[in-house]
């Protein structure tokens, strides 16, 4: 089984914009190596010139007549933000404070 | 009672919409409270819908194929105005502005919306523990799961809360819970229909089908709902195919072969159920034999990562900014690690954990480019074996209803759950579970028809077949 370290969980779950508790830590990384492992049956197949499968059906380039449509309402979409300021979501500070 | 009986009695005027609801919604009080299959139940907008429905038969417009047709939604499909949670904290509170193309077609077609049907948080789980509103229970023993991820819609279907339900179908999320409570459910061809206002889940395996208790019902909402929507950039650019006209052709010569690597994964009771199912087809005259799709040994493991690979995407926009929950932080950053943190459940942790890592740099080509690579090796066998078959018969789920609280502490045997129905996902085949009698502990077994893409009318055509042979009908428990 492939081991996944503590350290490993906590930077995938950087990655994820997900807090983690110590708790959690250890418990994904014995259920992600669990699961890992069972993909093992993959690695093990020859690839070699296969091309990868991204969707059943490879539609490209849907596109629509360049016309205006009703699209939904800005007050609408904004009603449902947790918060909201002069007609646009707010968040908290994106940056730090300056040095 | 039987969708396509409903809305032939209430467009000839001899029952009215407004009775039919009645009965269904006496029926919800008698057993939700013991089964929970909704999330929400939409009594008065279900009276004033049907009202409408009858007003339009009187005054002698067309009230549409599913005039009066109770429909139950799963909770992922979005709702204009009526909480849609995905049975997730994170949603909890939101009002989708618009309606999926799916909930349009159903309206427009004349059917009912009676509720919102629970699920395992954002579709992922084969049981419907993974709720945060709690488990959803089987109407055949309450102490068994309704499979998921769909087992509200499932159950409602089998309880007689509503003639029809939709789910939705990443990894057999329509047909094993289908299986499990005894009625059919269909994952159509990827891109038949719309998903449009589908809250994505994994994007290239999801897909939007009904559940009812025949397949004539089922035929008769899968024509409504198929089709080409524009607003949908994989919906396939053609109509909706015609399959009600089929039901009664028969399978005299068709080919079908048994799938063996996946008779190989179930339990004695529901292979004996296969062995019935395929004796009845080779009765009915199709030309019946095993056969061998090595490939979809893999399905699993391809799935675990493709899946999770594309939920840690599609999961992203849960940062807290344009709806749902939000958990305040000093940062923007710190605000999105709360919220996640405190809006998911477990096993949405997990996933996006696993899809994260499955991604993340180092990782990548040798879980998730090599996941794809062998999805192409599984079509690969599809295409091999459909060049001498026209359909394929396997078991749905491996066993029959399990006791809740049985798999929970072990993802991975939770995921077993999904083994045979996997692969039509991956491959994005159209696929039916269709009642075939019950297991030794007499609860329901399915049994699942496969067909290549777009083989719907040859699939329902067998799977008609089916249902005659055995007579069985996904019976509410105690009827029969």
């Amino acid at each position: 089984m492939v081991p996944i370290s503590r350290d490993e969980v906590a930077h995938v779950a950087r990655l994820a914009r997900l807090d983690v508790t110590d708790d959690e830590l250890d418990r994904f990384a014995g259920q992600l190596a669990a699961v890992l492992a069972h993909a093992a049956d993959l690695a093990a197949m020859d690839t070699a010139g296969v091309p990868p499968t991204g969707r059943p059906y490879p539609l490209v380039n849907v596109l629509r007549d360049d016309v205006v449509a009703p699209s939904l309402g800005r007050d609408e979409v904004l009603a449902m933000a947790p918060a909201a300021e002069a007609g646009r979501f707010r968040v908290p500070r994106i940056l730090g404070e300056a040095p | 009672m039987d969708a396509v009986d409903i809305a032939r009695a209430v467009r000839a005027g001899a029952r009215t919409a407004r009775d039919v609801v009645e009965e269904h919604l006496t029926a919800v009080a008698g057993r939700e409270e013991e089964l929970h299959a909704f999330n929400l139940v939409l009594a008065d907008e279900a009276r004033s819908q049907a009202d409408e429905v009858d007003r339009r038969v009187a005054a002698g417009e067309d009230p549409g194929p599913l005039a009066g047709v109770p429909v139950a939604l799963k909770d992922n499909l979005c709702t204009r105005g009526i909480p849609t949670t995905c049975s997730s904290l994170i949603l909890e509170g939101w009002r989708p502005p618009y309606d999926a193309t799916v909930v349009t077609r159903l309206r427009q077609a004349g059917a009912i919306v009676v509720g919102k049907t629970n699920l395992d948080e954002f579709a992922m789980g084969s049981s419907t523990e993974n709720s945060a509103f709690g488990p959803t229970r089987n109407p055949h023993d309450p102490s068994r799961v309704p499979g998921g991820s769909s087992g509200g819609s499932a159950a409602a279907v089998a309880a007689g809360f509503a003639s029809l339900a939709l789910g939705s179908d990443t990894g057999g999320s329509i047909r094993q819970p289908a299986a499990l409570c005894g009625v059919v459910g269909v994952k159509p061809t990827y891109g038949l229909v719309s998903r449009y206002g589908l809250v994505a889940f994994a994007s290239s395996l999801d897909q939007v089908g009904p559940f009812a208790t025949s397949v004539a019902d089922a035929a008769l909402a899968l024509e409504v709902i198929a089709g080409h929507d524009p607003a949908d950039s994989t919906s396939i650019p053609r109509p909706a195919p015609s399959l009600s006209a089929v039901l009664d052709h028969g399978v005299e010569g068709l080919r079908i072969g048994v799938v063996r690597e996946l008779v190989d994964a179930v339990d004695a009771d529901v292979g004996a159920r296969l062995s019935a199912a395929a004796a009845a087809l080779e009765a009915a005259g199709a030309k019946v034999d095993e056969v061998s799709v090595p490939a979809t040994t893999l399905g699993l493991s391809a799935y675990y990562l493709l899946a999770t690979a594309e939920a840690s995407s599609n999961l992203a926009r849960y940062d807290g900014v344009r709806y749902g929950l939000r958990v305040d932080g000093d940062d923007v950053g710190a605000m999105y690690g709360a919220t996640r943190a405190a809006g998911f459940g477990a096993e949405v942790k997990r996933r996006i954990m696993l899809g994260t890592y499955a991604l993340s740099a180092g990782y990548y080509d040798a879980y998730y480019g090599q996941a794809q690579r062998v999805r192409t090796l599984i079509i690969r066998d599809f295409d091999v074996t459909y060049a001498s078959y026209d359909l394929l018969l396997a078991p749905t789920a491996p066993t029959t209803a399990f006791a809740l609280g049985s798999k929970t502490a072990d993802p991975l045997t939770m995921y077993l759950s999904d083994v045979c129905t996997i692969p039509s996902n991956l491959a994005g085949h159209p696929a039916v579970s269709v009642p075939y009698g019950r297991g030794d502990d007499g609860l329901p077994v399915g049994v699942q028809l496969l067909a290549p893409a777009l083989g719907e009318a040859t699939m329902f055509r067998a799977a008609a077949a089916l249902e005659r042979s055995l007579a069985v009908r996904g019976q509410a428990p105690g009827e029969r």
